[in-house]
């Protein structure tokens, strides 16, 4: 859908109403994936490789299987073969077949009528290992002589065919122009290498599902998800079983970021389900979700970046590795995108590629790929900007695309925000705000497409005039509240007097997931078309109670009413007199949309960083952060400044503590949230927000998604507030204390 | 598993000692009960000792303080006397977790789960802090510098526990003070530890000073040598870069991934040259 621009004064959306999920979720009555319990439910565990990589050789599970309380001990053999599902990745790394490819993969499961029975069962099942080499870096798996993970894997997209098996899953490559003449045509060049480390989303709830079979073998799973409709056609696949025999319920989310777009406990649980004839109830612990659920990319880069003395880009060039884990699907390819996107460079030359280690499968995280890209484009363009003298906000101005610029990626840009964002940062007073002794101050910029995608919405008009919205995205960020909102300002009723329903997926029409900062903006636009169907309806009720044509009657402020100049002496209807009456004038009232949303249109943000540095033990105090972003028109203010400030605080984890630590065999010494650092609320000073709204001209009302923008640009914020601090450039994440202090020590000397 | 509370000291050590199997004391609760939970022990038996009254006082006599094995560190918080007389202690409590953690776990349980980055231990020891033990042959007072004896191990004997800390009244013109360094600002564990206690002769001079660093050894490391560098200074820049190097002489860290061994080296002489100035201040040197 594509329609022109609303341009009329808003009543209801940009307000900030309460969501009508809150007070559940604060007193803790909502119900999350662990909070379901059926009568005669079983509780299942998973037995994980202890070895990065192994091969298996035997598993004998006959002592688990005679241990009183254990209703079902599985393994890969109970699964069908990987090989010959729609998906052998997705099926080999929920349970593991030959080998096991990361020190925490999925061997075997059991359940019980116990924890403890579960837990002692598995502990009793018998894996016999042969030990192989793990391949733990990027460096390590694309070295000459290299562990290879898969014999099968051959690189896709590499300019020549080879049939060597490889660790390195696919090359890509974008480029414009012709970058050698340009970096001879530039005044200044500045070149870096930058590292970042694995890092985890952190979302508070572990991965958590009940399932259930029953006796003619349709399956319920009621599970905490990011899209349910996801993990319906995801299990199918590895079950190899029809989508119709299963029903996906989302629970409610206790975060996702990404990482629960896919699919590790559910097939695990319905194969033990069917095994037993009982429920069965899997939660990951903390531990688990460390080892076994999927990160995001460790990466390695290469930035070089050449202008004219006044500022001008005449070229930019990247090589950025992706570490995909133990499967290929790295977010290489919008990683390369991003890196560039926001800028005008008339030559470019942008290349990468997506690489097997033995480690998780990497997962979707907020803007995937973006914030480790951005982080070395953007601390380049911070060289870029101390080298030629310029101030970076000038400097990006500059050089910033603008409606009409053709993206690094391909298409040409409709209106954006990007120079709004810029030029709303250099106004900020945080941004002229005097430094104190010792602190330092960053800037940089993010970009992040947004996704469109598939949604679908129903509206029902109840007998009083209530409205109850019916779609299919779990609400992580709030959205229960901005569907209302957006049915309310269309059908001209209070807030108040709707209520949404997040329903599962026999009851809701197919809608993708809660991803890609899509909910508001497809899924709105969903909602928004059904409340325009219930529209026509409550005009064609009100004509035939007038007894008038259709045409002549208008919908205004949630009353139907005779068009100007119609005559008619008829009172205004309300939605509630129309509701009240629906029997009589043909029944209840129900509209329905579905949709595929294009035209997602592009957020891009800058951060301002200030930092306060202790010199002598290394440690980086945030002391003032800025999020300033175009969200073409915020729905619910309030949880578009939320996207911005959780975006901000993960962004700073990453930048200062958050890694995987491994040890040499792969086995990851960090598995808790004591040693993950994510920055807890005393790390952080407020986040300060501006919103920018640059209407995006392919929504109704401007909406353009918020959700991931917001992570991308703190990295290189931070870092180059770090470099400000302390004039020293510290090219790899995190910038931990000892990291910083070894630097500054370094320094001196 | 057993649980037990019972409500004197002579029960709970009798309890302690009949036990078959492994027995542990519960205070706060905070290390044991993780522990359990992640199955590093088995119990068989707990003795919770929060319902005997001489453990949940904090009480001021003319030698000093005694502070019950059941007090929370919340509750030293809230004691203005002690937060005057020993406020490097207070604050070294304090640093424990967070609030929900303070409102549990105790400075007796933070020294017998012997941590050797536990926030308590080093300003206790620094402070001259003593044990009342009780046990199935009576009651002994040791050092606290005593009780911890390597990680996870103390000198309690079978039967015996901790039915309270004392702590000497300061003489005049004391001051002391406690610094760890997490990456974080809360919810972590020190990576170096420093506890500076210090008494100021009449013009201003350190006059005794006790010195010590957590998590650079297996145990609270007591300094003489970094007391002796401070005694007779007023902590002029040579004194302190003498603390300094000192203290980065008695560290023996381990390397891990909370920290290398040079870094918590550096480190610790870092934090005991701020807490020595910190101690310096509040003993009313300047
Ligand atoms: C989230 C979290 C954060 C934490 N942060 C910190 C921190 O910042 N700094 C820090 O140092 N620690 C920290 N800890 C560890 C812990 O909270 C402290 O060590 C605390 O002081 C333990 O006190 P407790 O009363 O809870 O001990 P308990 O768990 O009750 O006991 C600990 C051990 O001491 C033994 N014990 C207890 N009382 C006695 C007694 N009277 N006599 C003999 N033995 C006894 C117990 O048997 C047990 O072995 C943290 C723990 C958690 C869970």
């Amino acid at each position: 859908m594509s329609e022109a621009l609303d341009t009329r004064e808003y009543k209801v959306i940009g307000s900030r109403v309460v969501r009508p999920d809150g007070i559940d979720k604060v007193t803790g009555r909502a119900a999350f994936g662990a909070d379901l319990n059926l009568p005669g439910m079983l509780l299942g565990v998973v037995l994980r490789s202890p070895h990065a990589h192994a091969r298996i050789k035997s598993i004998d599970t006959s002592k688990a299987q005679a241990m009183d309380g254990v209703y079902a001990v599985i393994t890969g053999a109970d699964f069908p073969n990987a090989s010959e599902t729609e998906d052998p990745a997705l099926s080999a790394n929920v349970m593991a077949r030959e080998k096991v490819l990361y020190h925490g993969h999925a061997v075997a499961a059991v359940a019980a009528t116990s924890m403890a029975i579960a837990n002692a069962a598995a502990a009793a099942i018998e894996v016999d290992y042969e030990p192989l080499k793990p391949v733990l870096s990027l460096d390590e798996a694309m070295a000459d002589g290299a562990t290879i993970i898969d014999e099968q894997l051959r690189t896709a997209g590499a300019d020549e065919a080879s049939d060597t098996p490889t660790n390195v899953a696919q090359f890509m490559r974008l480029d414009r122009g012709d970058v050698e003449q340009g970096f001879a045509e530039a005044d200044v060049i500045v070149e870096g290498e930058f590292a970042t480390p694995t890092v985890h989303q952190g979302y508070i709830e572990p991965h958590a599902c009940v399932a259930t079979i029953n006796e003619g073998g349709q399956a319920n799973v009621w599970c905490s998800t990011q899209g349910h409709f996801d993990v319906r056609s995801l299990a199918a696949k590895v079950l190899k079983i029809n989508v119709a025999d299963l029903r996906v319920t989302a629970s409610e989310i206790g975060g996702g970021f990404g990482g629960k777009t896919t699919i590790y406990l559910e097939p695990v649980a319905i194969v033990m389900s069917g095994k037993a004839r009982r429920p069965v109830k899997m939660t990951m612990t903390r531990e688990e979700v460390f080892r076994a659920s999927g990160p995001a990319s460790a990466t390695k880069s290469r930035i070089k970046i050449g202008a004219k003395s006044d500022g001008t880009l005449t070229a930019m060039q990247a090589w950025i590795g992706y570490e995909a884990g133990a499967f290929p699907g790295g977010p290489l390819a919008p990683g390369l995108m991003c890196v560039f996107a926001p800028y005008n460079a008339p030559n470019f030359l942008i290349e990468g590629v997506d690489v097997l280690v033995n480690k998780p499968k990497v997962a979707a995280y907020r803007a995937p790929g973006a914030p480790q890209a951005m982080y070395a484009g953007e601390c380049m363009m911070d060289e870029l900007a101390r080298k030629l003298k310029i101030d970076p906000i000038d400097l990006r101005i500059l050089n910033a695309v603008e409606e009409g610029s053709t993206a690094t990626y391909g298409p040409k840009f409709k209106a954006i925000g990007f120079k709004a964002c810029l030029e709303a940062a250099k106004a900020h007073p945080n941004y002229t705000r005097q430094l104190a002794e010792g602190e330092g101050r960053g800037i940089a910029a993010g970009f992040w497409f947004n996704a469109g995608m598939q949604s679908s919405a129903e509206v029902h008009v109840n007998e009083n005039g209530t409205v109850t919205v019916i779609e299919g995205n779990p609400d992580i960020g709030g959205s229960r509240a901005s569907m209302a909102l957006m049915a309310a300002e269309e059908l001209g009723i209070p807030y108040e007097q709707i209520r949404v329903i997040v329903a599962d997926t026999e009851s809701a029409g197919y809608t993708n997931v809660t991803g890609g900062s899509r909910v508001t903006f497809a899924t709105g636009m969903a909602v928004i078309q059904a409340s325009r169907d219930i529209i026509t309806q409550l005009k064609e009720r009100a004509a035939a109670t007038w007894g008038i044509e259709e045409e002549l009657v208008e919908w205004e402020d949630g009353h139907a009413v005779p068009k100007p100049g119609v005559n008619a002496d008829v009172q205004p209807l309300s939605l509630a007199d129309i509701a009240g009456n629906a029997g009589r004038t043909g029944g209840p009232i129900l509209g329905r949309a579905s949709l595929n949303a294009r035209g997602a249109g592009p957020g891009f943000s800058v951060n301002l960083a200030d930092v306060k540095i202790d010199r002598e033990t290394g440690k980086v105090d945030v002391t003032r952060f800025t999020a300033i972003q175009d969200a073409g028109k915020a729905i619910h203010p309030s949880y578009v400044e939320g996207q911005m400030q959780g975006g901000a605080a993960q962004g700073i984890g990453w930048a200062l503590n958050e890694e995987y630590i491994y040890d040499a065999d792969g086995v990851m010494e960090n598995a808790g949230f004591l040693d993950y650092r994510v920055p807890v609320a005393s790390d952080l000073p407020m986040i300060d927000t501006q919103i920018i709204e640059i209407p995006n001209p392919t929504h109704p009302y401007g909406v353009r998604g918020v959700g991931e923008t917001p992570i991308v640009a703190p990295l290189a914020a931070v870092a180059n507030a770090v470099r400000d601090a302390t004039g020293i450039r510290i090219s790899e994440l995190p910038l931990s204390p000892p990291r910083v202090l070894e630097a500054l020590d370094a320094a001196e000397e | 598993m057993r649980y037990a509370a019972p409500t004197t000291t002579r029960e709970a050590a009798a309890l302690i000692a009949k036990a078959k199997g492994r027995a542990f004391v519960l205070a706060g609760g905070t290390d044991l009960l993780v522990r359990m939970k992640i199955g590093t022990i088995e119990p068989e038996l707990v003795v919770d000792i929060k319902r005997i009254p001489a453990t949940q006082s904090i009480t001021k006599s003319a030698t000093g303080f005694r502070i019950g094995a059941g007090v929370p560190t919340a509750a030293m918080g809230e004691n203005n006397a002690l937060k005057k007389a020993w406020p490097g202690v207070v604050e070294a409590a304090n640093l424990i977790g967070s609030d929900q953690i303070q409102n549990r776990c105790t400075i007796v349980g933070n020294l017998c789960n012997a941590s050797p980055a536990a926030d308590s231990v080093p300003a206790l020891i620094a402070a001259g802090a003593k044990a009342a033990i009780v046990g199935p042959r009576g009651r002994r007072t040791v050092a606290v510098d005593k009780i911890v004896t390597g990680p996870g191990t103390t000198s309690l004997k079978k039967g015996e526990f901790i039915e309270a800390i004392t702590l000497p009244r300061p003489p005049p013109r004391s001051g002391d003070a406690y610094l760890r360094f997490i990456p974080r600002t809360e919810m972590d564990i020190a990576v170096v530890g420093a506890g500076v206690s210090l008494t100021l002769g009449p013009n201003g001079v350190v006059k005794k000073a006790r010195v010590t660093l957590g998590a650079v050894a297996p145990t609270v490391v007591l300094v003489p040598a970094a007391a002796r560098a401070i005694t007779g200074t007023r902590l002029e820049d040579v004194a302190l870069a003498k603390l300094a190097a000192a203290c980065e002489a008695a560290c023996n860290p381990i390397d891990d991934m909370r920290g290398t061994i040079e870094y918590r080296t550096e480190v610790a002489g870092v934090l005991a040259r701020r807490a020595a100035k910190i101690a310096y201040q509040r003993a009313g040197g300047n």
